[in-house]
C-alpha cells in the first residue's frame, strides 16, 4: 500500500480506472506531455497513448462540450479544468446540456462524465486561480458535486465519479494536494457517492465541512479534544445530492453544529445545510447552528488570501460561541 | 523587408437550379433517380404543411412558442437524404425535415414545442442515436467534436453533421468547434443555414466577413457556399462533404444560403425590422417552387401528383395535430424519472410529494 498525497491518489485513480476500463479517456489543457499543471495526469500519456490522453486546444467551453459529446457515445471522459476561475466558460455547457441531456431525452442519451478542477485558494496563485465553486454547481439539478478531502477518499470517490452514470463535478482541494500523505490501497474499490463520512466520532458538537476546509476542521477538533470537548467531524464529500440523514443523526446526538466552508457566505452550501437543520433538527439543537465561511467579497489576490480563507482560529471562534450559548453540562 | 503570400483562399458558391427551376449545367447522379426525387419533394411539401399547422396551433392557443422552418425546407431535406443511417445528426432547431427523414415522428416536434420532454425521445432508428434539437444558440456545435472523436476512437466509418444558423456563427462555441475540428481531423460537416436574420439582426450585422463559409479557413478546413434553396445543389454539396469526412479527409463547413420566410418564432413579429418587399422578393426564391418547376419541366411530376400530395400533406399534418392534442401530459412525478439514472435518496421525498399531490396545472 503506497503512501500518497491527494494529487498522487488522483493520478493513481485515473491510471487504475483507465487500465480497467478502455472507455475511460482524459482530456484537458496540458494534460498529456506536461502531465497537467498540478501533475494529476502525469504518466498517463506514456501508458495509454495520445488517443485516450487528449491534449485539447486552449478552450474551456470546448473541453466541457467535448466531454458531453464523448459521454453520449459510451466513452467515459474525465476532463480537467486547470484552475477554478477558468471553470466558468463550462457552466453554460454543464447547466444547459450535461445536467439535462438524460431528462430532456427521457433517458435516450446521457452524460456519464467527470470534470475535475482544483478548488479554493491558499497557494499564492495569480488572480482567478483560487475561487471556491462548489455552490455554483451544487445548485444545478441533475449534477453530482464531489469535494474530496483526503488521499484515500480522493482515490475512492474519483473511481466512483468515473463509474457513475451521471455527470459529476469533482472539485479537488488545491492547497491540500501535497499537504499530507496517507496509505492508499490501489484496490479498484470505489467509495460510495451521495454519502457523508463520519471521520471522527464525538458527542459534544458536530463539525461539518468538505474539501480543503476539512484540514482546519480536523485541527480545530484536535484542539477541542485537548480542552475536553469531543467533536464529531463529518466530511460531506458529496455535496450534491446532500446526505442530510448523516448530519441530522449526528446533530441529534451532539445538539450543536458548526458548518465550515471556504466559499462566500451568502447562499453557500453551509446555508443549505443550516436550513435543513432548522427544518428537521431544530428540536435537538441546544444552540444556533453557526457558519464559518469566506466573506462575501471577491477572492483576494495572494497577499490577502489568508484574510479571506477561514482558518482554525475562526472555526474555534464559532465553536466557542456555541458553547457560550449551550455550555457542556 | 520581404513580404510573401503564405496562404490563399477562395469561396465558391454552388447552384444547380435557377430561380425558374431550369437546370444550370450538369446534374449529379441522384438527379436521375426519379423515385428519390419524388421522395425529396414529398418531404419538403409535408414539412411545409406540418410547419403551417404548427403555426396555426400556436395562433389558436394549442401549442407553445414554435420556430417555423418556412423557406428552409430544402436544407433539412438535403441533410436528411445526404446522411447515412449510421451517421449522427446534431441539430439546432429548424431542421425538422432532416429529423422527419431520420424517423422523428411529426408528433414529437409538436410535443416538444407543446412543452413535453417526451418529444425528444426519438424511438425509431436512425433518429434514436441523433441529438435532440437544441435551443441555446451554438452551444450544441462543439458536442460534435466529442461525438466525432468517439467515432474515431472506435474506428467507425460514421460522420457527424452539426447544423446551426447564421447568428450562431457569432458565438464562441461555434469558433471553438471550428478551430479544433481539424486538429484531430474529425469526420464532421458543419452546416450553417444562413437565413439572413437572427431574430431582428441581419446577417451583415453579425459579422463583417464577406461570407460565413470563409470562417472554415480559420479552422483549416474547406468552406463553401451553396444555394440552400436549391435542393439538388444542397444535397450534392452536403454529400460531397459527408463522404470526404467518411473517407478520413476531415471536417468541412457548408454555408447554405436561404431565407427565413416566417417570423423568428411565433413570439416574434418580423414586420418590426424588415420590409415586406424583401420578404416578397424572397418568396420568389422559394425552394419548393423551384424544385417543383424543375420536376415538372423534367416530367417527373404532374398537376395530379401535386394535388394528391397537397391533400395528403394537409391530412397528415391535421392527423398529427389531433394525435398531439389527444395525448395526455406525462405523469407529474415524471419530472424526477430521468433526472439521474437512479433518483438519489435525498430527492425521494420530493418525488413522493409530487406523486401524492397528483395532477396540477395542465395535468388537471
Amino acid at each position: 500500500m503506497a503512501n500518497l498525497a491527494i494529487i498522487e491518489a488522483i493520478n493513481l485513480a485515473l491510471k487504475s480506472e483507465m487500465a480497467r476500463d478502455p472507455n475511460v479517456v482524459v482530456l484537458g489543457e496540458d494534460i498529456g506531455r506536461n502531465g497537467g499543471v498540478f501533475r494529476a495526469t502525469v504518466g498517463l500519456l506514456d501508458e495509454f497513448g495520445g488517443e485516450r490522453v487528449i491534449d485539447t486546444p486552449l478552450a474551456e467551453t470546448l473541453v466541457a462540450a467535448m466531454a458531453i459529446g464523448l459521454s453520449t457515445q459510451g466513452i467515459r471522459p474525465v476532463a480537467e479544468i486547470q484552475f477554478s476561475g477558468f471553470f466558468y466558460p463550462c457552466v453554460d455547457q454543464i447547466v444547459n446540456h450535461a445536467t439535462r441531456m438524460r431528462n430532456r431525452t427521457r433517458g435516450r442519451l446521457s452524460c456519464p462524465l467527470v470534470i475535475r478542477a482544483p478548488n479554493g485558494g491558499g497557494i499564492h496563485a495569480p488572480e482567478h486561480h483560487s475561487e471556491s465553486l462548489e455552490t455554483t454547481f451544487a445548485q444545478m439539478p441533475g449534477l453530482r458535486v464531489v469535494c474530496p478531502s483526503s488521499p484515500a477518499r480522493a482515490y475512492g470517490l474519483l473511481l466512483a465519479a468515473i463509474r457513475d452514470p451521471d455527470p459529476v463535478i469533482f472539485l479537488e482541494p488545491t492547497r491540500c494536494y501535497r499537504l499530507f500523505k496517507q496509505p492508499v490501497d490501489d484496490n479498484g474499490e470505489a467509495l460510495p457517492l451521495d454519502e457523508c463520512f463520519i471521520e471522527r466520532e464525538g458527542t459534544d458538537i458536530t463539525l461539518v465541512s468538505w474539501g480543503a476546509m476539512m484540514h482546519d476542521t480536523r485541527l480545530a477538533a484536535d484542539q477541542l479534544a485537548e480542552e475536553g470537548i469531543n467533536a464529531e467531524v463529518i466530511d460531506v464529500a458529496t455535496l450534491k445530492p446532500l446526505d442530510m440523514d448523516t448530519i441530522l443523526a449526528s446533530v441529534a446526538k451532539t445538539g450543536r453544529c458548526v458548518i465550515i466552508q471556504e466559499a462566500p457566505r451568502a447562499g453557500g452550501w453551509a446555508s443549505e445545510i443550516a436550513a435543513n437543520l432548522a427544518e428537521h433538527g431544530l428540536m435537538s439543537l441546544f444552540a444556533p447552528v453557526m457558519r464559518v465561511s469566506g466573506y462575501d467579497t471577491i477572492m483576494p489576490l495572494a497577499r490577502s488570501e489568508r484574510v479571506y480563507i477561514p482558518d482554525t482560529e475562526r472555526v474555534l471562534k464559532e465553536v466557542r460561541k456555541v458553547f457560550e450559548v449551550a455550555p457542556k453540562s | 523587408m520581404t513580404t510573401q503570400t503564405v496562404a490563399r483562399f477562395e469561396v465558391c458558391l454552388t447552384r444547380m437550379l435557377d430561380a425558374e427551376g431550369q437546370a444550370i449545367g450538369a446534374l449529379p447522379d441522384f438527379a436521375g433517380d426519379v423515385e428519390q426525387l419524388r421522395k425529396m419533394y414529398r418531404l419538403m411539401v409535408t414539412t411545409r404543411a406540418f410547419d403551417k399547422k404548427a403555426v396555426a396551433l400556436q395562433r389558436t392557443g394549442q401549442l407553445g412558442t414554435y420556430a417555423a422552418c418556412l423557406g428552409q425546407e430544402a436544407i433539412g431535406t438535403a441533410i436528411g437524404f445526404a446522411l447515412k443511417p449510421e451517421d449522427i445528426f446534431v441539430p439546432a432547431y429548424r431542421e425538422y425535415a432532416a429529423q422527419f427523414a431520420r424517423g422523428v415522428p411529426m408528433k414529437n416536434i409538436l410535443l416538444y414545442w407543446g412543452g413535453d420532454e417526451r418529444g425528444m425521445n426519438y424511438e425509431a432508428e436512425p433518429a434514436r442515436h441523433d441529438f435532440p434539437l437544441s435551443v441555446p444558440i451554438a452551444t450544441h456545435i462543439p458536442h460534435a467534436i466529442g461525438v466525432a472523436y468517439a467515432i474515431k476512437l472506435k474506428r467507425e466509418p460514421r460522420v457527424v453533421l452539426a447544423s446551426c444558423g447564421d447568428g450562431a456563427t457569432s458565438k464562441g462555441d461555434f469558433y471553438e468547434a471550428i478551430s479544433s475540428a481539424k486538429v484531430w481531423n474529425l469526420p464532421i460537416v458543419f452546416v450553417v443555414s444562413n437565413n439572413q436574420w437572427a431574430i431582428s439582426m441581419p446577417r451583415a450585422r453579425q459579422t463583417g466577413a464577406q461570407t460565413i463559409a470563409q470562417k472554415a479557413f480559420a479552422g483549416g478546413m474547406p468552406g463553401e457556399q451553396v444555394d440552400g434553396n436549391d435542393i439538388l445543389a444542397t444535397r450534392f454539396v452536403l454529400e460531397r462533404a459527408i463522404e470526404r469526412a467518411r473517407a478520413g479527409e476531415g471536417p468541412s463547413l457548408v454555408e447554405a444560403i436561404t431565407y427565413r420566410l416566417h417570423d423568428h418564432t411565433t413570439a416574434d413579429d418580423a414586420r418590426r425590422y424588415r420590409s415586406e418587399e424583401e420578404v416578397k422578393a424572397a418568396w420568389e426564391r422559394c425552394p419548393l417552387k423551384r424544385f417543383k418547376a424543375w420536376l415538372e419541366n423534367s416530367s417527373y411530376w404532374s398537376a395530379t401528383d401535386e394535388e394528391a400530395l397537397q391533400a395528403e400533406a394537409t391530412a397528415q399534418a391535421e392527423q398529427t395535430a389531433q394525435e398531439f392534442l389527444a395525448s395526455p401530459p406525462d405523469a407529474p412525478e415524471a419530472i424526477f424519472e430521468h433526472l439521474y439514472a437512479n433518483l438519489p435518496k435525498a430527492l425521494a421525498w420530493q418525488r413522493e410529494e409530487v406523486r401524492a399531490r397528483g395532477p396540477v396545472g395542465e395535468h388537471g
